[in-house]
Parts: structure tokens; sequence; C-alpha cells
């Protein structure tokens, strides 16, 4: 084998290994977008032009003011975890089956759910042993939930992001 | 207006298409990442025959081709099986097992008879056996996908899984020398020409008992605890049953002189504590505790020996490998010297000594390789295993539920770590202690494990991608209203 074919292979593998690095990276960097630009575009919640009535034009400035497209963990040992919202229901309790699972003392195996109805994100809580609050107040039947304002269940705060 | 809303509803559900595409599985990025590991892995072999062979045989994308079967063959399984899985971890541990085998088969070419090189069978030798391995580990990786279909049903066994690390790690300790004992470490269960090294399979089993009790115990290990000088500890009662399966675990492989190995059952232990209980004052405990240890293990074998010279001794050589180069600093000199040979670029795939380095398959395979790729491709090779870590403790950020979380971020951390006190013995940063490279390594058991790991991790990581769904999996479905309502029908008939 001519030593220059041997010098290219050598250089030209040590290339391909970083090609490949570089890859991997660039495939990580894109699902980390594709992972945000996603939250601002699943659909709020179903029928949300249809409440506001002008089914056209509005419900585009809805989308992108005033909808939830993230459930996000403030505090508690989930703390930083975010859904997606979609249009399914989210349950939260300590049951393995829930779609947020929290292990918290203070939480019930099905505690409370989450429901969009007509745009709007309901708390609902679910016969838990020690209620569930949304701000200081205890959440009784389905309560619509305003953005930001945290839902407290046990040491357990969630959020609704835009 | 009913029937206006109705058609209003459809653009609806077409409209978010887009959503659904988005939280797509990536697939097929893992194809082609895969396939671009694949094309190195071949670019490697073949490079290696032109320099040691001097010419490049026909049949040198045999074994590529191989490995490029078993691994499109698991691929396959993780679109069925996993398909939200990361895509990146499956194409980066393919490369670094397809460069271990790569390079094994390389050393078999370098211990053949000049005469005997070109037609050297390609699953003979080391290099052979790790093939087997290989197809071995990925079929079990496959079978793991396929049994745990969820991360969470494993904390059902965690009790058992806890009993079975134990004993695991206890039967060489317990077996005599004879079945047992390989230079000087008691850590094998060897029958007939074969074997295993139960720890490495311990070290998963283990984990999952720390996660599973870690998660029902966290709040009371984070709440109920006695302050001392500023720093938490939690009641001995709440802890007990981890840090006995810990100590014991430790004392044998002391016992079995397997310092690595304690080690790294050290810090994955400290580690899960810190995520479960998110107090630093773990980390800080864990530190202290350790380097504490090792000066008092490197005093006490100084001054009595006993069980302790073997750490002493391998701190020696640490401290002045140079004193005496030729006995006992023998192999880590000469992993220094072909690191240093190696230089910034290597001697190129091939063009190195690696057999003047003792042990150049096992521990001492990093240094082997560094000699013949660089700095430069040692460094690429370290930023995969970082990239693995790093999707490992991604999934566990993502993950929703605790379990999960311990689980994926406990046991992506222990790949670092194991890379970690591996490749700082070899390049002098740590004391060394004999530890496999894992993937790149010679040996079944621990191929077995790491690939049982990634498994593992890619199984956490599925649902940790895995769109919301609700419980009833509605996005999949068109209509995604009457599931929903289904599900939560006790409440929402009683309340009206």
């Amino acid at each position: 084998m001519p030593e220059l074919v041997i010098t290219v292979a050598r250089f030209g593998f040590l290339i391909l290994l970083w090609i490949f690095v570089f890859t991997v990276v660039g495939v990580i960097r894109r699902d980390l977008f594709a992972g945000a630009r996603s939250g601002r575009l699943v659909a709020a919640p179903r029928a949300v032009g249809a409440s506001t009535g002008q089914p056209q034009a509005k419900p585009a400035k809805v989308k992108r003011g005033r909808a939830a497209h993230q459930l996000v963990v403030t505090a508690g040992q989930l703390a930083g975890t975010r859904i997606t919202l979609g249009e399914a229901q989210i349950t939260i309790g300590r049951a393995e089956d829930s779609t947020l699972v929290i292990t918290d003392d203070y939480a019930s195996a099905r505690h409370a759910r989450l429901v969009p109805r007509d745009g709007q994100w309901f708390v609902e809580d679910l016969g838990s042993t020690n209620g569930t609050y949304l701000d200081r107040a205890k959440v009784t039947g389905p309560t619509p939930v305003p953005l930001g304002v945290p839902i407290r269940i046990g040491r357990t705060s969630l959020e609704l992001r835009p | 207006m009913t029937a206006a809303a109705a058609p209003a509803a459809s653009p609806a559900t077409t409209g978010e298409q887009p959503g659904v595409r988005l939280a797509r599985s990536r697939r097929n990025a893992e194809l082609s990442l895969l396939l671009l590991a694949l094309v190195i892995v071949a670019a490697y072999g073949a490079t290696v025959e032109a320099t040691v062979l001097d010419t490049v045989t026909p049949d040198f994308w045999v074994p590529t081709a191989v490995l490029a079967a078993v691994f499109l063959a698991l691929h396959v399984v993780i679109r069925f099986l996993a398909p939200f899985a990361d895509p990146a971890l499956l194409p980066a541990v393919a490369l670094l097992n397809g460069i271990g085998v790569g390079f094994l088969r390389r050393l078999d070419l370098a211990r053949a008879a000049p005469e005997e090189r070109e037609t050297l069978a390609i699953f003979a030798g080391n290099g052979g056996r790790q093939f087997a391995w290989t197809l071995a580990s990925v079929v079990l990786a496959a079978a793991l996908l396929a049994l745990m279909r969820d991360h969470r049903s494993v904390s059902r066994y965690a009790y058992t899984l806890g009993l079975a690390g134990i004993v695991l790690v206890m039967i060489p300790a317990v077996l005599p020398a004879k079945y047992s004992e390989i230079y000087g470490a008691k850590l094998w269960i060897r029958i007939g020409g074969f074997s295993i090294q139960p720890g490495e399979f311990a070290k998963l089993a283990l984990l999952v008992f720390f996660a599973y009790y870690l998660v029902r115990k966290r709040e009371v290990l984070s709440l109920a605890s006695h302050r001392v000088l500023g720093i938490d500890f939690p009641r001995g009662r709440d802890l007990g049953p981890v840090l006995a399966v810990w100590v014991l675990s430790v004392l044998v492989l002391v016992f079995e002189k397997d310092l690595g190995t304690s080690l790294l059952y050290f810090g994955m232990f400290v580690v899960t504590l810190y995520i479960a209980t998110e107090r630093v004052s773990w980390l800080l405990i864990g530190l202290i505790l350790f380097f504490g240890g090792a000066y008092l293990a490197y005093v006490l074998g100084g001054v009595i020996g006993g069980p302790f010279a073997n750490f002493h001794l391998r701190a020696e050589i640490w401290l002045d490998p140079f004193a005496d180069p030729y006995e006992d600093g023998y192999q880590l000199v000469q992993g220094l010297l072909a690191l240093g040979s190696g230089g910034l670029f290597g001697a190129g795939p091939g063009g190195g000594q690696p057999l003047e380095i003792p042990e150049v398959q096992n521990d001492f395979i990093f240094a082997g390789i560094g000699e013949e790729i660089g700095l430069f491709g040692l460094s690429a090779l370290l930023v995969v295993y970082l990239l693995i870590v790093e999707r490992g403790l991604r999934a566990a950020l993502a993950v929703r539920d605790s379990f999960g979380k311990l689980l994926a971020g406990g046991l992506a951390f222990t790949l670092g770590l194991q890379v970690f006190v591996i490749v700082g013995g070899i390049s002098k940063l740590i004391p060394l202690t004999g530890q496999t490279t894992p993937f790149l390594s010679a040996g079944g058991s621990s191929l077995m494990a790491n690939w049982l790991l990634i498994a593992v991790l890619l199984r956490v990581s599925d649902g940790a991608r895995r769109p919301v769904t609700g419980v009833g999996g509605s996005a999949a479905r068109p209509g995604g209203g009457p599931p929903e309502q289904l599900h939560g029908a006790p409440t929402e008939v009683i309340r009206p």
C-alpha cells in the first residue's frame, strides 16, 4: 500500500470520528429545539375558536396569547418536569398509570386531573384525602385554571404556562 | 350554530397534525446515525488491514457487515418496541462496540505469525469471541426491551433484584479461589474455560433496588433528620436497608480485592441518594468519606499491610510509576508511553505497538487505541461516552415518575463513573483500579451488562419522550373525546 493512501486513511478515519460526534450533537440539538417548538405548535384544547364565536380570526390570537401549552412542575420532587399539553386530560396522583406520577406522601393514588374544555383547562379533585388547592383556595368542583397560578397537591406545585 | 361548530372542529384536529408530527420518534435519525457509525467501523477495519497487512483483503467488510446486521436488527426491534427512545444512544454505543471489536481483531492480527495474517479467520481469537459476545449482548438487550414494556414494572421486583445483586456479588467471594480468581482478584465464576463476572450484573440489580427504596423513603430521608454540624443526617432506621446492602457489597468487594468496582458501587450509591434527596450534603459526605477512606487505606497498607497492601502498592505506583518501571509500574508505564508515542494524531490504526502493554485487550484498551488514534481520536471517543451519559441524564430529567428518574440518572452516572475510573487510571490521574472500559474491552460480562444498561436507558427515554396521550392513548385516535370521558366515568357520573 502506498504511504499516501495510508496517511489519507489515517486522518480520514479521525475526521470521520469527529463528523460522527458533530452529527450526533446536531441530532440532539434539533431534538431540543423540536421540543421547544412543539410546545408552541400543539394546538390549544379543542373548540378554542368556537367559544370566542369568531372562528376565523380569533383562534390564532388566543393560541399565541393566553392558551396554556405546557404544564410545569414548579415545586416538589418532580420540579422542572414539563408536559406539553395536547387535548388529552392529565391525571395526577401516585397511581402508576397517572400521566404525572408524583411520589408525595400527601398525595392520593388518584388525586386530581386537568381537563381541557372549551379552550380552558379545568382542575378537578378526584376525592383526594388532602385536597387540591388552586393558589390558596381548595378545589371543590371543576375549576378553571388561569396561566401561572399554582395548583398545589401535597408538597408539589404545578403551573400552566403558555 | 352546532352545524357550524362541527365542521370547525375537524379543521382543528387536522391543524393539530403538525403537533403530532413534532412529537416524532426520530427513528430515521437513529438509522442514519447508525449507518454513519458502521461506515466508520468499516473504515477502521480497512485502515487496520492496509497498515498491518499492507493490503486490504477482499473480505475486510465481513466483520462490519455482521455487526451491521446485528445492530440494524436491534434498530428494528427499537422501532417496534420503543419507538420514542432516544435516537443518539444506539448509534453511539454501536460505534464504540464496533471499534472495540475492530481493535481486538487488530490485536489478533498482531499476535499471529506474519505469514498467517492474511488468512486469519475472522471469527477466531479475541476479536471473534467479542463478535459472539456482541451478538449475545444485543439479543439480551432486545429481550429486555421486549420483556420490560414499561420501566415502572421493574420496581415490582426491586427487593428480589436487590437480593439477587448481593448474592451475585458474594458468589465469587465464597467460591474457592480455583473457581473464582484471575490475577489475584476474586470476582469471577469460572466453569471450564468459561468465566463470567457477576459483579457487572449485580450493578444493575442493586441500582434498581436503590432507586425503588429511595423513592419510597425519600420524604422521610430528607425530612426526618438529625442536624449535626449543619448537615442533615437521616435516621438510621430509614437508611438501614440501603446502608446494609451497600456495606455488604463493598466489604465483599474489598475481600475480593476489586477496588474499582467498590468505588463504582460507592459512587452509584452516593449519587442516587443525592438525586433522591436533592441534598448537596450527601455529595460532600460521600467525597469526604471516600477520600478519607482512601487515604486511611493507603496509610494502613503502608504500616500493617494485610488487606490494604494491594491498595498501598497501587497508590505508590500511581505516585511514581517510573520508580520501578520494569516490575510494579510496568503496565502503567507502558500505557503512558503508548499514549505519549501516539501524540496528537496517533500512529494510525494498526500502526502502533499495542502488544507492548500487558492486558491491552482489557483494562488498557484505551491506551492501546490511544497510541493509534492519538489525542484527537481519543477525545472523540470520550465525547461519544459523554454524549451517551448526557442522553441518559436527559432521559432522567424528562421522565415523569421518580423511579424512572432515579433509575436513569443512576445508570447514566454509573456508566460515566466507570469510564472516568478506568481512563483516569490509565492516564495517571487517579490510582489505577481494574475496570473494564464499557463497550470496548474484551469480555462478555461487561459487554452484556452495559448493553442491558443501555436497554434500560432506551426504555426510560422512550417513556420520557412518548407524547402525553392521557390515559386513553387518545393522541393516536382521531376523535380523542370519547375515551377520555370513559376513563373519567366514575366522577362524571356521580357528580351531576
